[in-house]
C-alpha cells in the first residue's frame, strides 16, 4: 500500500438518515432536531447533507416497522417490485427513497447515504457496510475510531453483493449504517445520543476534509466479516425460544467465543455451550428485533484490512480517477496539504420537502 | 384469613417477556409454584398482545380494570383489552367481591433501572405487608424497594386490583420484546419467597407485627416540551439509571437537545423511580417522584 495513492471523486451529496426503524430514537431525535434547526448556507465547499425521516409511520406509532421491516426493502427485486394498492406501506417507501436518494446503483445516486440505528445489544458504535474495500467508508470509520475515545468503534462487513444488500444505505454510491448501543427501544438515552451526534459530526468533517483535498495516508484497519447466525433453541411444537442467552455471554459482544463457552441457559438452568470448531466474535447479542428473524446472536471473524492512501480528485482529474478497489492506481504520491480552512463551515441544509419525510401520505 | 387461591399474571403487557416466559413455563409444568394448600393458578392476561409481541392491542390492560370498564355491557364492539378485563374479572373476581381471588401476582418488566421492585396498593393491606417484609428478609443483602402506588390521583386500576391482596412485581432495567437471564432469574426467586411464605401463612405461622420501609409515590414529572407536544429534552445523565436514589433540589433533572441542563424544583428531597421507561413516554411521563414512610403492619396469623 505505501507509496500507492487512490483518488476518489469528491463526496458532495451527503443523507443522513433516521428513523427507518421507528423506535430506535436516537436518529429519530438527532434527524427530528437537524430539520428543526434547518440551516441554509451558502454552497462553498461543495457539500450538501439532505437530512431524511426514512419511516415516519413507524415513527409516529414508535414501532420498528408498520407492514414489513423497511431495512430489508432495498434489494434490487423489491426496488424493481410492482406497486398496487395492496403493497405493503415499507415497500412504497423503500421505492420513494430510491427514487429520492438513489436509483441504487445509478450515477445520480447519493455519494454517500448514513443510516442511523440503535440496537439493544452492548456493541458501542459500529459502521455496518456491504464492502470491506469501500475506502470511503473505512477511512471514516479509522477517522471515527482516533476522534472517539469514549466508545469503542467497529466496523462489520455483510459480504453480499450489492444487489442482495437490502439496507437503505446500500442505496448511495458509498454506504453504512451507524448502529449504537445498548438502548431500549422506544427509550432515548442522553448518553447514547451524545454519542450519536459526536459520530455524525465526525463523520461530516471528515467529508469535508476529503473534498478539500486532504489526503489520508493509507494504513490497516480492523474489520469484523459476518459468518453466520445463531438462533435461540426453540421448541419443536410452539416453535417458543426454549433457552435465554447465557449470564456470561450477555453483553460481551466483541469478545472472542470459544468452543464449549456458554451461550445459552435453558429454563431449567442447562447450559449450552458453543459448538462451533472456530472461536469466533459474537455481535448483535440479544438484539430484541431479531427474535423473530431467528437470531440469538451473529458471529464474525476478525481480519486486518490494509486501506491505501486517499484523496479527492482535483479539477481536471477526472478520468483518472478509480471508484472501485480492485485494482490500485500507479501514481506519484501526492503530498496532500492538511487544508484544514473552516471544517466548522460545514455545508449543509435539510430539505423539509413534504416527499422527503414523506409525510404526504 | 386464608390464602387459598392465588394467581400469577403474566404478559399483562405483551412484549414484558419474564413473566411472560415464567408463566408459559409454569402453564406446561407447574411443579415450582405448587405449595400445599393453595391452588397456584399461572395465567397469561393478555395474549393478544403475547402473540404480537406488543404492549397493548387497543388499550393499556393494567389500566383497564375501572368500575366503568368491568360494568360496561359486553361486546365485540369493545375494545380487546376491555373485552379482556372483563373476562378476567369473572375468573379472578368480581373484583371487591368475597368470591375474589386471595392473591395476585402480577409480572413486569420496565426499562428503568428499578431493580426487584414490589408494587403496593394500599397501605393497610397487612398481609402484603408481611410478605414483603418476609421477602425482602429472604433476599438481603440484596435489595427490594417496595413501591407504594396509594395515591389520590395517580392511581390506576390494574389487572391485579381484581384480587383481595394485589401484588405487583416489576424488574428491570430490560428493553421490551427482550429475555435477560439474570433479570429472570431474579423475578423467579422473588416469586418463591412470595410462594413460600404463602405456604408458612396456610400452615398457621403468625408473622409478628413489623414495619416496612416504602417509596410513597408523590408527583408525576413529565418531560419538557414545545407547543406542538414534541419532547425537547431528555432524563439528564446524572439521573439516567438512578432510580431510588435521592433527588435534591438543584440537581440535574433533564438535558435539553442542545446540552441545557435543567433541574429539580421541588422544596425537598424526593425518590424518583420509573426513570425513562419508555411506555411511558406516550403516558408523559418521564419519571415519578416518591417520598419515604415507614408502613406499620399487625401481627397476621391464618383464620
Amino acid at each position: 500500500m505505501e507509496g500507492r495513492e487512490v483518488v476518489l471523486p469528491t463526496v458532495s451529496r451527503v443523507a443522513l438518515c433516521g428513523g427507518t426503524h421507528g423506535n430506535e430514537l436516537s436518529g429519530v431525535y438527532l434527524v427530528r432536531e437537524r430539520l428543526k434547526r434547518k440551516r441554509k448556507v451558502e454552497e462553498e465547499d461543495h457539500i450538501s447533507v439532505v437530512t431524511v425521516m426514512s419511516n415516519p409511520r413507524a415513527v409516529q406509532q414508535c414501532r420498528r416497522y408498520t407492514e414489513t421491516d423497511l431495512n430489508r426493502c432495498f434489494t434490487h427485486a423489491t426496488l424493481s417490485g410492482p406497486v398496487t394498492d395492496k403493497t405493503p406501506y415499507e415497500i412504497v417507501r423503500s421505492q420513494e427513497l430510491n427514487t429520492l436518494l438513489g436509483p441504487k446503483g445509478s450515477p445520480e445516486a447519493m455519494d454517500l447515504v448514513c443510516d442511523l440505528h440503535n440496537t439493544t445489544a452492548n456493541m458501542g458504535l459500529c459502521l455496518i457496510a456491504y464492502s470491506d474495500c469501500d475506502w470511503i467508508s473505512l477511512h471514516i470509520y479509522r477517522y471515527l475510531q482516533r476522534q472517539m475515545s469514549d466508545i469503542p468503534v467497529r466496523f462489520i462487513h455483510f459480504d453480499l453483493p450489492l444487489n442482495e444488500a437490502y439496507s437503505l444505505d446500500s442505496v448511495g454510491k458509498h454506504g453504512f449504517a451507524i448502529e449504537i448501543g445498548p438502548q431500549a427501544h422506544g427509550v432515548v438515552r442522553s448518553n447514547i445520543l451524545s454519542t450519536m451526534q459526536e459520530g455524525v459530526q465526525h463523520m461530516l468533517e471528515w467529508v469535508h476534509l476529503f473534498n478539500s483535498g486532504t489526503q489520508f495516508e493509507g494504513g490497516k484497519v480492523d474489520v469484523y466479516t459476518m459468518v453466520k447466525n445463531v438462533d435461540y433453541p426453540r421448541d419443536f411444537e410452539t416453535h417458543g425460544i426454549t433457552a435465554a442467552i447465557h449470564p456470561q455471554l450477555q453483553d460481551r459482544d466483541f469478545c472472542l467465543l470459544r468452543p464449549n463457552d456458554p451461550v445459552f441457559q435453558t429454563f431449567s438452568g442447562e447450559t449450552l455451550k458453543y459448538k462451533g470448531t472456530e472461536p469466533l466474535y459474537p455481535f448483535f447479542i440479544n438484539e430484541c428485533a431479531y427474535y423473530e428473524k431467528g437470531i440469538a446472536l451473529s458471529l464474525a471473524r476478525q481480519r486486518s484490512v490494509g486501506i491505501p492512501s486517499i484523496r479527492s480528485e482535483r479539477e481536471g482529474e477526472q478520468g483518472k480517477r478509480k471508484s472501485s478497489a480492485d485494482e490500485m492506481e500507479e501514481e506519484e504520491t501526492i503530498k496532500g496539504e492538511m487544508e484544514g480552512e473552516g471544517y466548522q463551515k460545514l455545508m449543509e441544509y435539510g430539505e423539509e420537502s413534504d416527499s422527503l419525510n414523506g409525510q404526504h401520505n | 384469613m386464608t390464602a387459598r387461591r392465588v394467581a400469577i399474571f403474566g404478559g399483562t403487557h405483551g412484549n414484558e417477556m419474564s413473566g411472560v416466559t415464567l408463566v408459559n413455563l409454569w402453564i406446561q409444568n407447574g411443579k415450582e409454584i405448587h405449595r400445599k394448600g393453595v391452588e397456584t393458578k399461572p395465567f397469561i392476561t393478555n395474549p393478544r398482545a403475547v402473540e404480537k409481541c406488543t404492549r397493548y392491542v387497543d388499550t393499556d390492560l393494567n389500566r383497564a380494570f375501572t368500575t366503568e370498564n368491568l360494568s360496561a355491557p359486553s361486546g365485540d364492539d369493545l375494545p380487546y383489552e376491555v373485552q379482556r378485563a372483563q373476562q378476567i374479572n369473572e375468573i379472578f373476581g368480581p373484583k371487591g367481591s368475597p368470591e375474589a381471588y386471595d392473591v395476585i401476582f402480577d409480572l413486569h418488566n420496565t426499562t428503568s433501572n428499578m431493580g426487584c421492585t414490589l408494587i403496593l396498593e394500599s397501605s393497610k393491606d397487612h398481609f402484603n405487608l408481611q410478605m414483603m417484609h418476609y421477602i425482602k428478609k429472604a433476599i438481603a443483602p440484596d435489595s427490594c424497594p417496595v413501591l407504594l402506588t396509594e395515591h389520590p390521583l395517580l392511581k390506576y386500576s390494574t389487572s391485579r386490583s381484581v384480587a383481595k391482596h394485589p401484588i405487583g412485581l416489576e424488574v428491570g432495567p430490560q428493553p421490551q420484546g427482550v429475555l435477560r437471564s439474570n433479570i429472570f432469574e431474579s423475578m423467579r426467586v422473588v416469586l418463591k419467597h412470595a410462594l413460600d411464605f404463602i405456604e408458612l401463612f396456610n400452615e398457621g405461622l403468625e408473622f409478628p407485627p413489623c414495619t416496612v420501609d416504602v417509596f410513597r409515590v408523590s408527583e408525576k414529572m413529565d418531560y419538557p416540551r414545545d407547543t406542538n407536544g414534541n419532547i425537547i429534552a431528555m432524563v439528564h445523565p446524572n439521573l439516567q439509571d438512578c432510580d431510588w436514589e435521592p433527588l435534591n433540589p438543584g440537581d440535574p433533572m433533564f438535558q435539553t437537545f442542545d446540552g441545557t441542563t435543567l433541574r429539580y424544583e421541588g422544596a425537598g428531597t424526593v425518590y424518583p423511580t420509573f426513570i425513562n421507561e419508555a411506555a411511558y413516554y406516550e403516558k408523559q411521563q418521564a419519571f415519578v417522584t416518591t417520598r419515604r414512610e415507614t408502613l406499620a403492619a399487625g401481627a397476621i396469623k391464618k383464620t
